[in-house]
């Protein structure tokens, strides 16, 4: 499963990092975790508000910090 | 694609996913006790601070350290209070509302209306300044007008909802209402200007030259115990990141209160200083802070003899523009079209600042 978290590295951005790999971790799930820091990158997924979430090239979810069991309902 | 690479092998015990049941207790169930607790602790607030001051450490009511102890005793905590519940019923009111949304009434608009649009809009639509790059070319990208674009970018932060619940519950309705007025006044004449001025070209060449397809809207929140986690989360966030700037703002206002006389901040920001206004926008316009921290600075002003234009000016200046948003634009704004937003909006604050203490 690959993560990929898109942010520049706001506080938020790093919480969403630290939960999703919680999550996978505590779902024993193996996983890549990808964090998508430039611009361009960020944009060209459509999104418009960070972080986000893609999890293997599905934007999940954008703009909000899921708690770790919201967001292994998201990796499921 | 760039970016750190992480390679992670893990493969934890799997732990069975905890159970998601929705109680009535997780559907707002909890605010029937929370709410009745807030209402008490904050009608018992100035008893227990005067209690703390004048029983506990034995300050004697009407000395200047007591009366400067006791105000921040029981200011610091009340305006954390309403901090806090403003905070909540703003952020469940926003999960209803996404910055999609705004773009979608957006994008088919032209000319004055589309910056008036935008600029109320701007009031309610959640924004945080670390989105301010993916914001800006998702709005130019769908074929928001370049003018309404920047209209919202001005409104979003500095006539923000919170900031105006804690206006109106600290200085009344007037004063939170003419900030609103003023600043959707400000967004929507400055992007009216940036829109008529042409500066397309102006924009960094890959802002239109990436390809860009809007996402469709990822998981679309649902369920009221979701939305309450989230406004939960959001006040966590916001009370955690605040507090600093709204004590410090409370214990200058404490020993201003207790300790310099009234005329003294009357003679610098009072409004026969005419050069108060523009200084008090040229120290807030490189500062950042969130307009809620500021407040409490502008409170102690006010009382000690500011003037309001300048007052307000100052607090437009602080949530409105910042060194470190500005920064961030750059990405996407050619430097003379960062000047001419920075210029515009600016001289927008002065004018709005001139125009109260010349009519108050």
């Amino acid at each position: 499963m690959k993560i990929e978290v898109l942010g520049s590295g706001c506080a938020k951005c790093k919480l969403l990092a630290e939960r999703a790999e919680e999550a996978a971790r505590g779902m024993g799930l193996p996983y890549t975790l990808v964090k998508v820091t430039e611009y361009p990158d960020i944009v060209a997924r459509g999104v418009m508000t960070t972080p986000g979430l893609v999890v293997d090239g599905m934007l999940k979810c954008q703009g909000t910090v899921p708690t770790v069991a919201a967001l292994q309902d998201l990796l499921r | 694609m760039d970016g750190e690479a992480k390679a992670c092998a893990c493969s934890g015990a799997a732990a069975a996913p905890p159970p998601h049941a929705s109680s009535i207790w997780s559907r707002g169930g909890w605010l029937l006790v929370a709410l009745p607790a807030w209402v008490g602790l904050y009608m018992g607030l100035k008893p227990l601070a005067d209690l703390l001051t004048f029983r506990v450490l034995g300050l004697v009511p009407g000395s200047r350290l007591g009366e400067a102890v006791a105000f921040f005793a029981f200011d610091g905590p009340k305006v954390l209070m309403l901090l806090g519940l403003v905070v909540l019923g703003v952020s469940f009111v926003q999960t209803f509302i996404s910055p999609e949304a705004t773009r979608a009434l957006l994008a088919k608009r032209t000319g004055a209306w589309s910056n008036l649009l935008a600029s109320l809009l701007g009031i309610a639509t959640p924004f945080c300044s670390c989105s301010a790059v993916p914001l800006f070319i998702g709005f130019v990208r769908v074929g928001v007008p370049l003018g309404a674009t920047f209209s919202f970018l001005v409104s979003a932060p500095m006539v923000n909802e919170v900031a105006l619940f804690l206006l109106w519950s600290l200085f009344g309705w007037r004063i939170a209402l003419l900030y609103a007025a003023t600043g959707v006044a400000v967004a929507f004449v400055s992007g009216w200007l940036i829109g008529l001025l042409n500066m397309e070209r102006h924009l960094e060449p890959w802002v239109m030259e990436i390809p860009y397809e809007a996402a469709a809207a990822a998981s679309t929140i649902v369920g009221i115990d979701r939305r309450l986690e989230l406004a939960l989360q959001a006040t966590k966030d916001i009370v955690l990141k605040v507090w600093p700037y709204v004590l410090v703002g409370i214990a200058v206002g404490a020993f201003l209160h207790g300790y310099v006389p009234a005329e003294l901040l009357a003679r610098f920001m009072g409004k026969s200083a005419w050069w108060s206004v523009p200084l008090a926008v040229l120290i807030g316009v490189p500062l950042y802070a969130n307009a809620a921290g500021i407040i409490p600075i502008v409170q102690v002003l006010l009382a000690k003899g500011a003037a309001l234009g300048t007052a307000l000016a100052f607090m437009m200046a602080v949530a409105g523009l910042s060194l470190p948003e500005t920064v961030i634009l750059r990405k996407v704004l050619r430097p003379t079209l960062i000047a001419t937003f920075l210029g515009v909006v600016t001289l927008g604050i002065v004018i709005v600042g001139y125009l109260f203490n010349f009519l108050m």
